[in-house]
């Protein structure tokens, strides 16, 4: 089950990360994960949510370049090597990923690790395949 | 009136036109006829000039033919600065009717001045100007020219009127008000800078106005070098044909070179304006076909000639009869000025080489910025451009090879190592005005 993501294009400048956030408190939009990449220039701010599309028009609307790419998140095994089986599959099936971050899943305090894939199909066939449990958009929000 | 049966859009051309259709033989008469008594004037009554020719044993009797101009001396753009405010001047004040003054970056502005019969020259060959880029009694025209001492807004502004179209003189600035006015007016034509419409045309979508669903047909742009792919790039966002128009104040504003249907160079309204190419180094005179700056010298301009006037902008005569079947020739558009140009580490660069290898790498908006600096005795250059929704990318990786390759496009273009950063949207600074590409900060400590 893939979920979309939203990505924001930051300036890596103090108080760049506040405005886009500012923007979707005020819309009241609340966001369910939260992650920043940043390099020496700019920065990329990626937001999971449940309002979306909304949140994408109100940054738009604003000037901010944003864009929607799909996300997997995967429910991890809560023990050690948990997280090592479930790479050494994606590994040997030949799956790339481009990044990964981790967030805690409110209802249950869960943690849960969002990963983006080059295919994200053909990953969540390979994990389905391995009996690895992914989270689906309905029990993320 | 007659104007009734000329200017509709029936395909007909406005009889104000008339002399772009000249007879070659016919032109090269009326031209040397008025350069004679242009010279004339200007020998008479203007002391700067006087001398000049005196110097060089010169009188206006030694003007026997067209070819005989190249013997006389160019004025610069210094000439008008050092004889301010009123030094050139070939009319008593009673007989000047207006003032324009060009914004001088440097120092103090250039003053030109114009007769009653100057004006009307102005607004012929707006006219001219506007019939070529296909404007006609009917078309509603939002004038996004600055009105004031800038020549732009006046000058397009009198040549739509005597064309019979309808003027809206906006002027420049508050794109939001510009933006009710064209959707609110059915405005069919627009008359700006390039990079003024192309901001307007951003803002206009995200106010959710799609240029493309309006009735505006025409955008008549100038006063700045712009490229085809920028052309390219407008038409295909709004729908609109583009076309270049060049003019400088020194010379009359507006009205000297209008691109025709054909979009391939601009025709020279050269029955009034005498066109000439030199090497800008030697200044000798190129023949036609060859790259140079360009010299114009005004032939009917009563109030302030201007022989051999060197505009700095780089350009060449198109020699080739024009499809549209206008005699007057034509020159290529201006990509760049000489005094644009900038040197860095001995380079000689231009702006308008950064924007075609901004728009080489694919889906790039030429929303940029040049900035040079000076870092321990060692001069720098970076390019700061803005990103848009059609490079963006959730990836580190895609983005910082957008970045590379945008500096790299610029590297070998140049052959000089360069800084690129990806700036948010709109953080560049957009001009109503031209718009200024090159922030010169080497000397600043």
């Amino acid at each position: 089950m893939k979920l979309p993501q939203l990505s924001v294009f930051l300036e890596n400048r103090p108080g760049s990360l506040a405005e886009p956030l500012k923007l979707l408190a005020a819309a009241d939009i609340n966001l369910v994960s939260i992650s920043l990449a940043d390099t020496e220039q700019f920065g990329i701010l990626r937001l999971v949510l449940k309002e979306w599309e909304r949140a994408k028009a109100v940054l738009e609307q604003d000037g901010w370049v944003a864009n929607v790419s799909d996300v997997v998140a995967v429910d991890v095994d809560d023990q050690p090597g948990g997280l090592v089986h479930m790479l050494s599959v994606l590994a040997e099936a030949g799956i790339n990923i481009e990044y990964m971050y981790a967030f805690a899943l409110r209802r249950n305090y869960k943690a849960v690790l969002l990963f983006r894939f080059e295919d994200p199909d053909a990953a969540i066939e390979v994990l389905k395949a391995a009996n690895i449990s992914i989270v689906q958009e309905a029990d993320m929000y | 009136m007659l104007k009734e049966l000329w200017n509709d859009a029936a395909g007909g051309f406005h009889p104000v036109s008339a002399p772009d259709f000249l007879p070659e033989k016919q032109l090269r008469e009326v031209q040397l006829r008025r350069l004679k008594a242009v010279v004339t004037r200007a020998y008479e009554r203007v002391p700067l000039f006087r001398h000049r020719l005196e110097e060089r044993g010169l009188t206006p009797e030694s003007i026997q033919s067209l070819a005989d101009i190249a013997r006389l001396p160019f004025t610069v753009k210094a000439d008008l600065r050092d004889t301010y405010p009123f030094g050139l001047f070939a009319s008593p004040m009673t007989d000047v009717v207006r003032l324009h003054a060009s914004s001088g970056t440097t120092g103090k502005p250039i003053v030109v001045a114009y007769t009653r019969e100057d004006v009307d020259v102005w607004a012929e060959v707006m006219t001219r100007t506007l019939a070529a880029c296909g404007l006609h009694r009917g078309d509603i025209v939002q004038n996004a020219f600055g009105y004031g001492l800038f020549t732009g807004g006046l000058g397009a502004h009198y040549g739509a009127e005597t064309l019979g179209a309808t003027v809206i003189p906006i002027s420049g600035g508050n794109t939001d008000r510009q933006i009710m006015v064209l959707r609110d007016f059915g405005v069919t034509a627009i008359c700006a800078t390039p990079s003024y419409f192309m901001h307007l045309a951003e803002k206009a979508l995200e106010m959710g106005v799609d240029l493309k669903d309006m009735p505006l047909r025409v955008g008549v742009f100038g006063a700045e070098p712009w490229s085809d792919a920028m052309r390219a790039r407008i038409e295909a966002d709004t729908g609109i044909q583009a076309f270049d128009i060049y003019g400088l104040s020194e010379i009359i504003g507006p009205g000297v070179a209008s691109e025709c249907a054909q979009h391939d160079g601009l025709h020279v309204f050269e029955d009034h304006f005498y066109p000439e190419i030199i090497d800008p180094e030697t200044g000798e005179p190129l023949p036609d076909g060859t790259e140079g700056e360009l010299v114009l010298t005004t032939l009917s301009k009563k109030a302030m000639p201007m022989i051999r006037y060197r505009t700095r902008d780089i350009t060449a005569i198109l020699p080739e009869r024009c499809g549209c079947g206008r005699t007057i020739r034509r020159i290529r558009r201006i990509g760049r000025r000489s005094d644009d140009m900038f040197i860095i580490r001995g380079v000689n660069v231009y702006p308008s080489q950064v924007e075609a290898a901004l728009l080489n790498v694919e889906g790039t908006l030429p929303h940029y910025q040049i900035i040079l600096t000076r870092e321990h005795g060692l001069d720098q250059m970076s390019v700061e451009v803005e990103v848009t929704p059609e490079v963006f990318s959730d990836k580190v990786r895609a983005l910082e090879e957008v970045r590379s390759r945008l500096a790299h496009a610029i590297e070998h273009i140049l052959g000089i190592r360069v800084g690129l950063r990806l700036v948010g949207p709109h953080a560049i600074p957009r001009s109503e005005g031209k718009a200024k590409r090159v922030i010169d900060r080497r000397n600043d400590s």
